[in-house]
Parts: C-alpha cells; structure tokens; sequence
C-alpha cells in the first residue's frame, strides 16, 4: 500500500526549529532546516541523526526546501550541510536565497564571538552551503528528479516566503511555511490554488486567536507613539532587521507625511541599511500597491527614516529609533534600551515575540529591575508597550487555506499543543478531513491509493467516447480493452490490437443451437414469422430479414430448417460466437417459448 | 492539428495553433515596417517637412498631391502612421481560447486582437514582458498622439490608384487592412487580460493542453513555449538567443522530443556581429564627440539599450568621454531604468549575484547617480534647460517616423560633424532615413541583433531532435540580397515546412495514445498474466468517465440483483441484454486428447472423436452434440439444452486464454 509518512525534527507541537521529514512514493524531502531560539545547548538543531544512523544524509534525502530566511526555518542549514554533511539539491526562492546568509553570518557572529562558542559552523561553511542551493521562481515547477517535482507558492510572510508543494506522480503534500492571509503595506496576501493535496501541513502558531483588525493595531500603535513624541518622550522599536522592521517604517513614514511631522525617525544602521536595499531590488515579491507605484515613489527609500549614529542617543528631544535586535538581547537596541529606560517620559514597543531568558521577555512580564552584567541593577521606568504585528495566518486564515487548497487530510506544526487541539477540532468538524499534530520525533503514516496512469489507444478511448453520446447510453457504459504492460510502460488498447501486438491469433468460439419449433408451413414462412417477432420484441435492437431467408440480430444469424422427420417442426439454428454470448443465449431462450400466432 | 499563420514577418510573428480541442495564439507581432511609408511627425513644426512637394503622376494629374509628398525622389503618404495588423480573416479570432506571449516585442498587436476581434480568453505573458510590453505600448500611443494630425489618407489605397504609385508603395502588401494606433485606453484593457507566468510553470488549458514558458535567453521575460499533451509536444521558439547579454540564460534541454518545433524570430541580420557591432557602436561614438559632433541613437526605450549603457559605462572613462552628456529622452525612460533594476530573478547568473550583494543589477544606476546619464520624458521642459552639445542622445523611434528623435533628426542633419548610429535591427536604415535626404550627418549601421543566427539554429535543432520543423518560408532560402549564402537558410531532416502569410498548415502529427487514469480499486482487481518474457496483460471492463478532458476508469458497478432465468421470461422486453457487456477475445487452440480427457472427467460418455482437413470433430452422440475444433475456432453445435451448452463452454474456455 503506498503510503505518505511525516515525521517533524522539529516544530512538532512547537515553535522553533522548524524541520519536517516527508516521504512520499520513495521520495525523501525536509523540509526547512531551523534552529531553536530557546536553546543554546544541542536541542538547538534539529536531531539529524533520526534521519539515517548509519549511512550519507545525501544517499537518503532526495532533497531540503527552506520556506523562508528566519533562523527558525533555516538557521541549521550550514550545520546541517557542511558539519553532518549533506550534498544534495536546496531549494528556495531568489529573495530566500539572497538574505538568508546574511542572516546566518550574523547568527554566526553573536554565537562564536559574542558568546564565545566553539564547534560552531565558519563563515566558509555558510558560503558553501549556499553554493547547494538552487533559486526557484513562484509557480515554476522544478523537477527534482525524473518522478520528484515541486512548486512554489506565494505564503507573504515576509520577503520571499513561500510554501511548497512537493508532487511524485498523483500524490503531492503542501508545506506552508510561516504564512499571512491578509495584505500588509509591504507584502500581499498568501495564496494557493485548489491543488487538492494528499496532505496539508500547516502552521498554526496562532491556531486560537483571531485577531481584531490590522486597522486598529495600526493606529493604537501610531497613537502611542504620536503622543509620546509629542511630550518629549523618545521611542525606542526593537525589531529584527527584516520583516516587521519594513512594515513599520512604512507606516511611520506615510503617518509622518500625513502629519506633517518633524520629529527625526532613526533606523540603525548596519544590516537594516542593506535591508532595505533588499525590498527595493525584489520589489516584484511586495504587494500589489507598492509594484504598482513603484517607478514614482518606492516605498522603501524612505524620506523621514534617517540612519542612526551612536551619539545620536544622547541627543535632547523626542525621536523614535528603530533598532536591532529585536528581543533586547543584545546590540545597539539593548545599548539604547539601557539609556532611555530610566525616564518615564520614554516608550520601548515590542513589536513582536520573545523568547524567554531574553530582556525584552523580562520586561513584557512585567519585571521593572534588572540585573545588568557588572551586577549594576537598571530600573525601568520607561514605558513598556507590546504589540504584534507578526505575519502569521491566524486561525480564520488557516481555515481558509485549508479551504482554498482543499487536501484530503491536514497536519499541524509550528504551534503549541493546546492550540493545535483546539483547531484539529475545527478542521475536522468543518472540512470532514482527518487532522494530524504529531510531536517531535514522531511519525504520522497515511495511506494512499494514487490512481495509475496508462495510455489509452485513441481508437479504443474515441470508439468509446462516441458510443457514449448516443442518446439510449444513459447508463454507465462498460469500456473493454486489454492493458498490456512491458517495462515500465503501460497501454490500454483494444483486445484485438493487443493480440495483433503480440502476434497471437484469435480463437473463435461460435455456438449453434438447434431450436425446434412446432410450425407446419415453410421454412421461409417460419423465418418471416421469427423476424417479426424478434424485430416487435427487441426494439433496441437490429433485427434484419436477409434476402437469403435467414434473420439476423446484431451479429447473430437465424436460420430455419426443415425437420429431417417431422414435417410438423421446424429447427431453427441460432448461431453466435463468444462474444455475443449473453444476446444468443437470451434468443434461444426467447425463442424456445415459441413464437406468437400469427395473425389469421 | 493545424496551424494557421497570420503574419508573413519572420520576427513579429502571429499564429493560431489547433491543438487537440484548444486554440492557442501564439505571439501578435505588429509588423511596423508599414510606417516607413509615412512622412515623419515632427515634434516642433518643420518648414522643411511641411513645404515638401505634392507628387503628381507622370501624366500631371496632382489629384494626390494631398495626400503624397515627395522627398528626394520618394514618395511618402502624408498622414497619421498606420500598421500592418495580423490577418484577421484567416481564422475567427473570437475562438481564440488563450494568447501566449513570447517578448514583450512579440505583444504589441495584442489590443488589435482582444478589442477587437470578440476574444474572451486567456493572454499569458511573463511579468517582465507586461511590463516592458506596456511601456514599449504606452512610448507608442505617446508618440503618435501628443502630435495630433489632422489628415488621414485613404485614396491611395485604392488597388487601382496603389498601382500607379511609385515603389515601394505600389508594392506594399494588404494595405487595405493597414490600422492606426490604438488608444490607451485600449492598451489599459488588453494588459488587463494577461496572465502572469513564470519560467517552467506548468498551466494547464482545460485539461487537455498544458503549456509552459521556458527562458528563451533573448529579452528580460523572454521565453519560449512547450504546448503539450501527454503523447504530442510542440515547441514554439520565438526570439531566442544564446549570447551572454543580461537575461536569463536559455533553456534548451526542455525543446528536446518535440513533435513539431515551430521555429520564428532569428536574426535580422545573420551576417553582423553583436560583439563586433557594439565595439564599432562605441567607437564611431567616441569620434565623433572627440570631434565636437553630436550623436544620436534611435532605439526602444528598453532591451539592447541596456546593454549600449553597460557597454558605455566601462568605455567612457578609458575614451575620455567622461564630461560629455548621456541622454536617454522617451515618455517611459524613468520606468523603463527603474524596471530593468527589479527583475533579478530574470537576470543572467552574474547579475543575479550582484542583486544578492544587494546591489543595482545594471550600472547605469551608477550613471544616473554620478549625473552621467540622464533621462527625460520629451524634449519639452527639463530636457531644454539641461541640454548641452556636443551630446549622445538615445531616444525612439527606431523608424524615424515619430518621437523625438524626429526632432533631433531635423536638428542635427544638417551638419557633418553629428553622427547617426543605428543599433535597432527592425528597420532598414536607408529608407528610415530617406525623408530626411539630402542629409549632411554621418550615418553608421551597427545592427545588433542577438537573436539565434543559423550556425547556432543548425547546432540547436541537432541538439533538441525535433521530428518536424515549421518556419517561416524566408528561413528556407538564403536572404534575397545574398542568394549564394546557401549557409545563411535552415538546414534540416526533414526538410522544414515553410508557411507564408496567410497559410494554414496542417502539422503532421501521429496522435496515437491519450491518458487515461485507472483508480486504484480498478487497478487492484486486474490480474495481468505474463504472456511472453517482460510483457503481461490484463484484460479490463471498466466505466469509462470523461470530466473536463480528463479520463479514468472507474470499476464496473456491480449488479444490482442478479438476474435470474425465471424473472427474464417473465420481463422479456424489459430484460434483452445489454449487448454492450462484451465478452473478451479468446485466443490460444484446444488441444483434443486433453480436451476429450477433461470433458469424460465431467462426465460425458460415448465420445467420438472423428479428424478432418483442419482439425478435429468431437462427437458426443448421447447429447446430440457435436465440437468442432480447429486451430484457431472451436464450434459447439447442440440441442437447446443451455444448461449443457454452458458446461461445454466453460469446459472450452478453461483452455482458452481470454483477453
């Protein structure tokens, strides 16, 4: 029985290091490759070894499909690749590809510089790595191999995300990656066609909640911000580099037109610079709005964003000051968080998750005296503000991919268990479809019956195909042919073109039989009479009276004889072949019941 | 399968291909060659233009003479300019089920077609093609409609007045279907039609046909197209290149088993050079503002000029050109440099990289950053201010018969020291410039085309193994101006088809096999028996369904009740038998001895056993029942008796195969 197993190294009933193994008819592919921020010891990488204990993860994996460039879906790769060692194919798309290195690097520096790490992978390791990777476009459909081929989908979750439909023959599975069913400023919404998959593996990092609208996160964000500007407060914004970071400087930048607004907006400097050039260069992967105005006004060269420098910090006055990295971890946005933090006048938003053990988490929960290195104790007395603006699919949009992408089964990843259940539930009673959220570690099998493709003989298939307009075929029709299999290729062609393929004769078995009828006048007579009695009887049939005396119906011949000994009967010989056993034995039988009188 | 070839220019080409039930266009190239025949429309009022002649005919009849002015011994149709549309009559355009684009040069006849001729389909183009395609469309409308002319000629169309003319009027060909200009707003309209793909992207067309566009190497978006179902492919080639300029490689590997490759859109000019060209582009350039002449360059706002601009920002440092001004003037130079910057994904290898770094793809954003270059929507406003000598101005149109090089034209003619440097290869230069004759400026011909040449067409063919080759029938001579270059034409086995305007082609396909999809159930209740070494068969009854062109087979249903002897008499009429429930073929011989062995197991005594020419009698006296059995038939001949005939005949088929 074909079958299609997953089996998540990561994201199973979690978020965070996002690593799915998916088999489908003898294909191997992982999809994403992440790490675990929560983590520093090993559970931070995906547990490779589940994969194959002895033996190349290359001989084993026909392929890797990264969704998008955040750490926690590709932030394993060159560990992965260049550390336990994997050559094949990596799949993602240009943006993808052109960001996540850098990304990487930059993880790379704050684990083996910053915090000392050894045994980590090099700088080198990441360029080579890269070097595995192959760019796909949206839609385009990459044959992997002869049998293996997958696709691209817009997912809108930031720039270059996209989910993945992996396909071997009639069975495909669709990977969604992170996702978003709503348009942002930046980025269109998710989209997929009525692929009808085997399985659908989503994310569900917000399967309970639903969300009120972008519209007024929007404005109590900008409201917050306004009126801290206004009384002299500075704000400060932690945000990762790419992603959010883009979607709020737009929506700082056309309120600060709008408002006509003079308070200097700072962006730091580094990474975010570049960052920036990025969206400008893959334009094509923004929403609609920004494509279309582009050419007049790009969206990302900002004209109230400036780059920030250090002093900057200690200047008088109200500013806002977008900074990385997002968590207060670390880095200039923990730097500044520690000068403004005393004044109450001031605001920090958080505008999105963090981990525990971070700054940023210790001040969401409330804590306002922190223990800085150096044993130095900060008071917090600064505002502190969180608002998301992730770009997740919440749980009205998962249900509406599950809607649009219509898969016979659906499985859940990237979330919290509880949440997960919750919205299995859902799925189930909604759409009828079985709903998996296997943990870690362990393996979801799915059986599957993919349909078997064959060539029909065009003469077979339009000899069918006509019959089956006539008007009286309204039932099913009943199409008969042979399928001949030599190698791997298989054909539907009629019975007797296969028996003239192979050479063979046909072997003809015809029946007569003799039936015997009490009639005293002449043959030719009884002949008449049987022809009118079968030509009144079957009326869907083709009854014919031959010149030569006998009747036919269809291909079955009548013919009437005299007795040898009684002239008082005559025999009728009813003669058919195998093929229209059914007709023949269904005549004699008709006509052993003798025939109607005739009229006098 | 048909083809049905509605224009008779081998690089702007329209077809209709009928390929299983679906009509697919494939390209509507807008033949502009038509315009030479046009006086120019200058942007600023030209006494020279206005005061040319009204030509008379030898007899002195001026009756024309409004509507034809001569120029330097031609004669030109004062009048808006008007285009050569694709045939519309060949074909009803309205059963057009979907459009494919190839290059956005490929497009531009689109708003004749869906505006015009009832189409409802589909059009599928890449977004690089779109958008380039409606910049090279709104530069177009642009041009012909900020000058606004009064006169439209219609009399010398005429047949019978078209003859008298001098060449090349008299010969052009369907005047009578030559259109002017469409409007924005029919532009807005068809665009809004097209579908965005991308490269290798499977699209299916009512489940019968699945097309694909493939990188065709030639133009940022350009592709190729594969027309496919499972037994039949078609490639469709049109403007294709192999030379490393700034898109996307080729993609050839896919052309490969193709039924019929139809093949369009090679060079223009198969004896040039590109690399050549471009060297001789930059020099003749650099000699003639050295010695304080102006040069101008009449080109489309997007495509080689990219590559000119790429070339020029290595050269002019290293020539000393570094002060003189780069114009670039057309109502779309802005979006068509900012376009050009975001088609990464588009781009050749080494540009891609570039934009990985992330860095502008092309330099000549470093040219409009430095002030080197600088763009201008018309000659009017900035560009007056700005406008310094000596100068290089690149701006369209390439046929000189409007937009603002029409200005330049007239401005600079006069004077040896300014050169014209024609780089687009759609136009003859001579007769683009034969309005402007007696002419004191230099002219250069540096022709780049990077489309496929035909060494490098003889070497794909080799390579992809198309079984037929369709073309158009000027790549089956050599060039009329070179008829002993027998190189210069395609050379293939089988010979190409050639179609002219206007032909319809019957493709000579072979459609054999369709696929059909047998469901699971189905196929797990088939028993294949092994007939010879490697080859089975299993013989299959089955319901045959057809849903939007696609066929599975279902299992048979099973019956309902089982039909009884007794309930048929009694429902005779109801009942006759389907005869559609056909038995299989048998096929194998009987051999008696057994035959005889088996039937005495079951039975049957007093068995006679008599042999004939061809085989043998089974006599079985006792049931009045007599088999004849031969090598390749078997006849039972017996009473009514259907239960002994049944038993015969089982006792036959179990040694019978059944297929």
């Amino acid at each position: 029985m074909p079958e299609i197993r997953v089996t998540p190294l990561g994201a199973g009933q979690d978020v965070g290091r996002s690593c799915i193994l998916v088999s489908i008819a003898g294909k191997n592919v992982m999809l994403d490759c992440g790490m675990h921020m929560g983590f520093n010891d090993d559970r931070r990488f995906p547990d490779f070894s589940y994969i194959t204990q002895n033996g190349r993860l290359t001989d084993f994996l026909d392929c890797v499909i990264i969704s998008h460039f955040h750490l926690d879906h590709c932030g394993a790769l060159p560990y992965f690749s260049e550390m336990v060692g994997y050559d094949g194919p990596i799949y993602m798309t240009h943006p993808t590809q052109a960001i996540c290195p850098i990304l990487l690097e930059d993880y790379r520096k704050i684990a083996v510089d910053k915090k000392g790490e050894a045994n980590f992978f090099t700088s080198q390791m990441i360029k080579d790595c890269m070097k595995k990777v192959v760019a796909v476009h949206l839609h385009q459909t990459v044959q992997v191999d002869d049998e293996l081929e997958i696709k691209a989908y817009y997912a809108g979750h930031v720039l270059g995300a996209a989910m993945f439909q992996i396909k071997v023959g009639s069975e495909s599975v669709v990977y969604t990656g992170d996702y978003n069913m709503t348009p942002d400023r930046h980025l269109g919404a998710a989209w997929i066609d009525k692929c009808r998959p085997n399985l659908l593996i989503t994310e569900s990092t917000y399967a309970t909640t639903i969300r009120d609208s972008k519209r007024c996160r929007e404005r109590d964000f900008l409201k917050k911000v306004h009126e801290t500007v206004e009384r002299g407060g500075k704000v400060l914004i932690p945000v990762f580099a790419l992603g959010r970071a883009q979607e709020l400087c737009i929506l700082l930048e056309t309120f600060w037109e709008r408002m006509n607004l003079k308070v200097p907006i700072y962006f730091s400097t580094g990474l975010t610079e570049k960052a920036n050039h990025y969206y400008k260069l893959f334009i094509t992967w923004t929403n609609q709005k920004i494509r279309k105005t582009f050419v007049q006004r790009n969206m990302f060269e900002f004209k109230h964003i400036k780059a920030f420098d250090r002093a900057f910090a200690d200047n008088p006055g109200p500013m806002v000051v977008f900074a990385t990295p997002g968590m207060l971890h670390a880095g200039q946005s923990l730097q500044i968080f520690r000068k403004w933090a005393g004044n109450e006048k001031n605001m920090v938003i958080m505008p999105g998750y963090c981990v525990q053990g971070t700054v940023g988490h210790k001040i969401l929960s409330g804590q306002r005296k922190l223990e800085m290195e150096g044993r130095q104790v900060l008071e917090v007395k600064m505002q502190v503000e969180y608002m998301s603006f992730s770009a997740h699919a919440d749980a009205k949009g998962i249900m509406q991919l599950v809607g649009q992408a219509e898969p016979e089964r659906v499985l859940l990843v990237h979330g919290e268990a509880k949440k997960m259940e919750f919205l299995r539930q859902k799925i189930e009673q909604e759409f009828r479809v079985s709903c998996y959220m296997p943990a870690n570690g362990e393996t979801v099998t799915l059986p599957t019956s993919p349909s078997i493709p064959v060539g029909i003989s065009l003469g077979l298939l339009k000899r069918e195909m006509a019959q089956g307009l006539l008007p009286e075929a309204k039932k099913p029709r009943l199409l008969h042919g042979t399928l001949v299999m030599k190698d791997s290729s298989f054909r539907l062609v009629s019975s007797e073109q296969a028996l003239k393929e192979l050479g063979l004769a046909e072997h003809q078995l015809r029946f007569t039989c003799r039936v015997h009828l009490q009639d005293t006048r002449k043959e030719q007579e009884t002949a008449l009479r049987v022809y009118s009695h079968l030509k009144s009887t079957l009326k869907d049939h083709c009854v014919q009276h031959l010149p030569d005396g006998s009747v036919t119906v269809e291909s079955i011949l009548i013919q009437a004889a005299a007795h040898s000994e009684d002239p008082g009967t005559k025999v009728l010989l009813v003669s058919w072949t195998y093929q229209d056993e059914e007709l023949g034995s269904f005549l004699t039988a008709l006509l052993k019941k003798g025939l109607p009188q005739a009229p006098s | 399968m048909k083809l049905y070839c509605l224009s008779g220019h081998p690089t702007l080409p329209c077809n209709v291909l009928k390929f299983k039930s679906t009509t697919i266009m494939l390209d509507c190239g807008l033949d502009m060659t038509s315009t030479l025949n046009f006086l120019p429309l200058p942007l600023v009022q030209s006494p020279r233009l206005s005061n040319l002649p009204g030509w008379s005919l030898k007899d002195g009849n001026a009756f024309l003479d409004k509507e034809l002015k001569e120029c330097s011994g031609h004669v030109f149709v004062d009048s808006v300019p008007e285009f050569c549309l694709p045939e519309t009559e060949l074909i009803d355009l309205s059963t057009v089920d979907v459009i494919l684009i190839s290059n956005y040069h490929c497009m531009m006849a689109l708003p004749y077609i869906t505006e015009h001729t009832g189409f409802t389909g589909t059009v599928y183009a890449t977004e690089p093609t779109v958008q380039i395609g409606r910049l090279l469309m709104e530069e177009l409308v642009n041009f012909i409609e900020r000058v606004p002319k009064a006169q439209s000629a219609s009399l010398w169309k005429n047949k019978d007045i078209q003859r008298l003319l001098p060449s090349p009027l008299k010969d052009a060909v369907e005047v009578s279907t030559w259109r002017r200009c469409y409007t924005m707003q029919e532009v807005n309209s068809a665009l809004s039609k097209i579908q965005l793909v991308g490269y290798s992207q499977k699209i299916e067309l009512f489940g019968a046909v699945q097309v694909t566009p493939l990188s065709s190497g030639y133009a940022l978006g350009s592709s190729n197209w594969i027309i496919q179902s499972h037994y039949e492919k078609v490639s469709y080639v049109s403007g294709s290149s192999l030379l490393t300029t700034h898109p996307q490689p080729m993609d050839q590997a896919s052309l490969k088993n193709s039924d019929v490759l139809v093949l369009t859109g090679l060079t223009q000019i198969p004896t040039a050079n590109p690399d050549g060209m471009v060297g001789e582009f930059c020099s003749n350039l650099a000699l003639t503002v050295r010695n304080g002449g102006n040069v101008l360059v009449p080109c489309y706002p997007s495509g080689v000029i990219y590559d000119l601009l790429e070339c020029l920002y290595q050269y002019i440092d290293s020539a000393g050109l570094s002060n003189i001004p780069f114009y670039f003037i057309s109502p779309v130079a802005n979006s068509s440099l900012e376009f050009s910057q975001i088609f990464a994904e588009w781009l050749c290898h080494n540009k891609q990289s570039k934009v990985y770094l992330p860095e502008p793809p092309f330099p000549h954003a470093e040219l409009i950053q430095t002030n080197k270059l600088k763009h201008y929507p018309s000659i009017h406003g900035d560009f007056s201010n700005d406008f310094r000598q000596p100068c290089v101005v690149f701006t369209g149109h390439p046929s000189l018969r409007f937009g603002d090089v029409v200005h330049f034209m007239e401005l600079w003619g006069k004077s040896s020291l300014n050169t014209v440097i024609f780089t687009e290869p759609d136009f003859s230069y001579l007769e683009a410039l034969a309005p402007y004759q007696p002419l004191a400026m230099k002219c250069i011909y540096c022709p780049i085309d990077t489309r496929l040449n035909f060494i490098q067409v003889s070497k794909l063919l080799k390579e992809v193994q198309p079984l037929h080759v369709v073309c158009p029938e000027q790549y089956t001579q050599p060039p009329p101006a070179q008829s002993h270059r027998m190189d210069l034409m395609i050379d293939c086995q089988p010979p190409a088809m050639s179609y002219r305007r206007a032909d319809v082609l019957a493709l000579p396909f072979k459609r054999r096999y369709e696929k059909i999809e047998i469901m699971p159930e189905l196929a797990d209740s088939l028993v294949p028996m092994e007939i010879k070494p490697g080859i089975s068969l299993a013989t299959v009854s089955a319901v045959l369904h057809t849903k939007d062109n696609k066929h599975v087979l279902q299992p048979p249903p099973r019956p309902a009740q089982p039909t009884s002897g007794k309930k048929r008499k009694q429902r005779v009429s109801e009942d006759v038998p389907d005869c559609q429930v056909l038995k299989p073929l048998l096929s194998g011989s009987i051999p008696v001895e057994q035959f005889v062995q088996t039937l005495e197991k079951h039975g049957f005594s007093d068995i006679k056993v008599e042999d004939t020419a061809k085989g043998h009698i089974v006599l079985l006296q006792e049931a009045e029942t007599l088999i004849q059995i031969e090598e390749d038939s078997t006849h039972i001949i017996c009473d009514n008796d259907e239960m002994l005939r049944v038993r015969l005949r089982d006792l036959v088929l179990k040694f019978l195969q059944k297929f």
